[in-house]
């Protein structure tokens, strides 16, 4: 018995969620060029783009986003290293660990965060640098699932112990193995997860919003109060961004290094 | 036993072998501490402590209040409804692109979509549901203007969908909105699933004579249904913990709890800071069940994955 080419409940169902993904997509789209009555302009996104409010916020969610994945890759790929090298019998308690984002809603978070850093002795949110300080420690819990994930899904597919031996047997400390070793071996891996990392950050809207930070959220929350096609167009170079992260990602990983996304 | 050391000399190198083993996960576990664990714990004894600081239950027994079990209700109301129809939704996609044989452009496309709408959230998600189908929308304008001459010769337009009752700043809309990042989540936890289902379980299944019927409800499901559950499970998860899809979406006038949170971090609604603490306390119950129980059916998942 041949099995027919195409099945109809495929094709159906396949059709019906392409239409949830670009229905929504191309309503907003078209409702972000619309700002002018009668014809098709890119207004919305003039305006956007020449307010000041605008470009300060995103400014900083970007300097947070780069922050953040810096952190993140500091703290996050020595200890990966350490526990395949030295401590496999830690991985399940450091898998827990990174998970718990998951099961605290950002909301209790950030609930959790002023009520422990607004008053002695771990006073931090009087003065901005310090609240800056903070949100930063706050980005790199709340995307610590996706980076931890993309670095150990990336150190999985390398052979950490054998590139380690023979780093060492060439003379090369820890230190200069971690950097000069494994870190080139990762790079797709790291880059994925800034990206993932940089997207969230970008997104984030709980706690500089809670924390009175001037972070992008926060400010496309206030232009939804206020105005009607400016948010479209916010929506839509959002969108963008994260196209050209996940692009990005796609891209890099279709080259030399592709065996190391397969890997898992 | 190997190790049989002398054991005055094994407990002195071995305090210094600990602390050298132990040195390059120490960085993290301080940032742990200090981020995650100690902002936890104080939330957690801040449900357990009255204004003055001494231990109590009565914020515990203060949940009782309508006003929060009023929000507790419509937070699970929606995260139930939104996980039902992301799972049901997103399994027939998955469905789709693995034994539904959908063209090889269109698994491409829904596959690469569904990672990225698993992961848009926030406030552009709800402006995208405001731009579509809000009360200015673009298939809201569309609908409306599909309209036919009655009887009477009176055009009526049966589509003007906010005539009708709906709305996009409720429950409905929540749930439509929703569903844009829950089915796709659906598709990328339950198509390794599908794949793995074995050619020859098919074959066998209708050399017996079985319908597809019986393929589904006898091979099929009991094989698939821990991986089904645990992605509700992920699906309920994800939407418990919304917040700023919803209050961007309904201005905060929709009462659920992360809403009701918000409110008490910024005012004090509940008039008792201590009672925020044991409403957080009640989320993170919850989610802790909610994202167990998935955890423990990914597992056996995988065990049959890799079989």
């Amino acid at each position: 018995m041949k099995l027919p080419r195409f099945n109809f409940w495929g094709l159906f169902w396949g059709t019906l969620a392409l239409l949830y993904f670009f229905v929504p997509m191309y309503g907003t789209l078209d409702f972000s060029l619309r700002m002018q009555k009668g014809l098709i302009s890119l207004r919305a996104y003039q305006i956007v783009l020449a307010d000041p409010q605008f470009v300060e916020s995103f400014l900083y969610s970007v300097t947070m986003g780069v922050i953040t994945v810096i952190v993140s890759i500091l703290i996050f790929m020595p200890t990966t290293y350490w526990i395949y090298l030295k401590l496999p019998k830690l991985r399940p308690l450091v898998e827990i660990i990174t998970i718990l984002p998951f099961i605290i809603p950002v909301i209790v978070y950030v609930f959790g965060l002023i009520r422990t850093f607004s008053r002695p002795p771990f006073l931090l949110t009087l003065s901005p640098l310090g609240t800056d300080f903070l949100i930063a420690g706050g980005y790199v819990i709340l995307s610590m699932p996706y980076m931890f994930r993309a670095i150990d899904v990336g150190m999985r597919a390398i052979d950490v112990r054998t590139l380690t031996e023979a780093s060492q047997s060439l003379g090369g400390n820890w230190l200069q193995t971690l950097v000069n070793v494994i870190l080139p071996n990762l790079r797709v891996a790291l880059l994925s997860g800034s990206l993932i990392t940089f997207a969230t950050v970008i997104g984030e809207l709980i706690l500089a919003d809670f924390l009175f930070r001037p972070a992008f959220g926060p400010y496309m929350t206030s232009i939804g109060t206020t105005k009607a096609y400016e948010p479209a167009a916010l929506t839509i170079m959002s969108f963008a961004l994260t196209w050209i992260c996940l692009g990005i990602i796609q891209l890099i990983s279709r080259g030399d290094t592709s065996q190391q996304l397969t890997g898992r | 036993m190997s190790n049989s050391h002398h054991p005055l000399v094994s407990k002195k190198t071995g305090i210094l072998n600990n602390l050298k083993t132990w040195i390059g996960v120490i960085p993290f576990f301080v940032f742990i501490f200090i981020f995650l664990v100690l902002p936890s714990t104080n939330l957690f004894i801040g449900a357990f402590q009255d204004t003055q600081g001494n231990l109590t239950f009565e914020n515990i027994i203060g949940l009782k209040d309508p006003a929060i079990l009023k929000a507790y209700s419509v937070s699970l109301q929606v995260s139930i409804i939104t996980s039902l129809v992301g799972c049901v939704f997103g399994f027939f996609v998955a469905y789709a692109i693995t034994i539904g044989k959908a063209p090889k452009w269109m698994r491409n496309i829904l596959m690469t979509f569904s990672g990225l709408a698993a992961n848009f959230g926030g406030v552009p998600l709800a402006f995208a549901f405001i731009a579509t189908v809000g009360r200015t929308g673009f298939i809201t304008a569309v609908l409306k203007n599909i309209c036919f001459p009655n009887p009477e010769g009176i055009l009526s337009c049966p589509l003007d969908i906010y005539e009708n009752g709906f709305t996009l700043y409720g429950i409905l809309g929540l749930t439509l909105a929703y569903t844009y990042f829950e089915f796709p989540l659906m598709v990328l936890i339950i198509t390794p699933a599908l794949e793995g289902l074995k050619r020859d379980w098919r074959e066998a299944s209708d050399n017996l004579g079985a319908s597809s019927l019986q393929y589904w409800r006898y091979v099929a499901f009991p094989i698939l249904w821990p991986s089904i559950l645990g992605a509700g499970l992920l699906l309920f998860g994800s939407a418990f913990g919304a917040y700023a899809t919803a209050q961007a979406l309904t201005g905060g006038s929709i009462y659920l709890v992360t809403i009701l949170i918000g409110q008490q971090i910024r005012g004090d609604v509940l008039g008792n800071p201590n009672l925020g603490y044991a409403l957080a306390l009640g989320m993170v119950v919850i989610m802790s069940i909610t994202i167990g129980g998935y955890t423990i059916l990914q597992r056996r998942t995988a065990r049959w994955l890799k079989s």
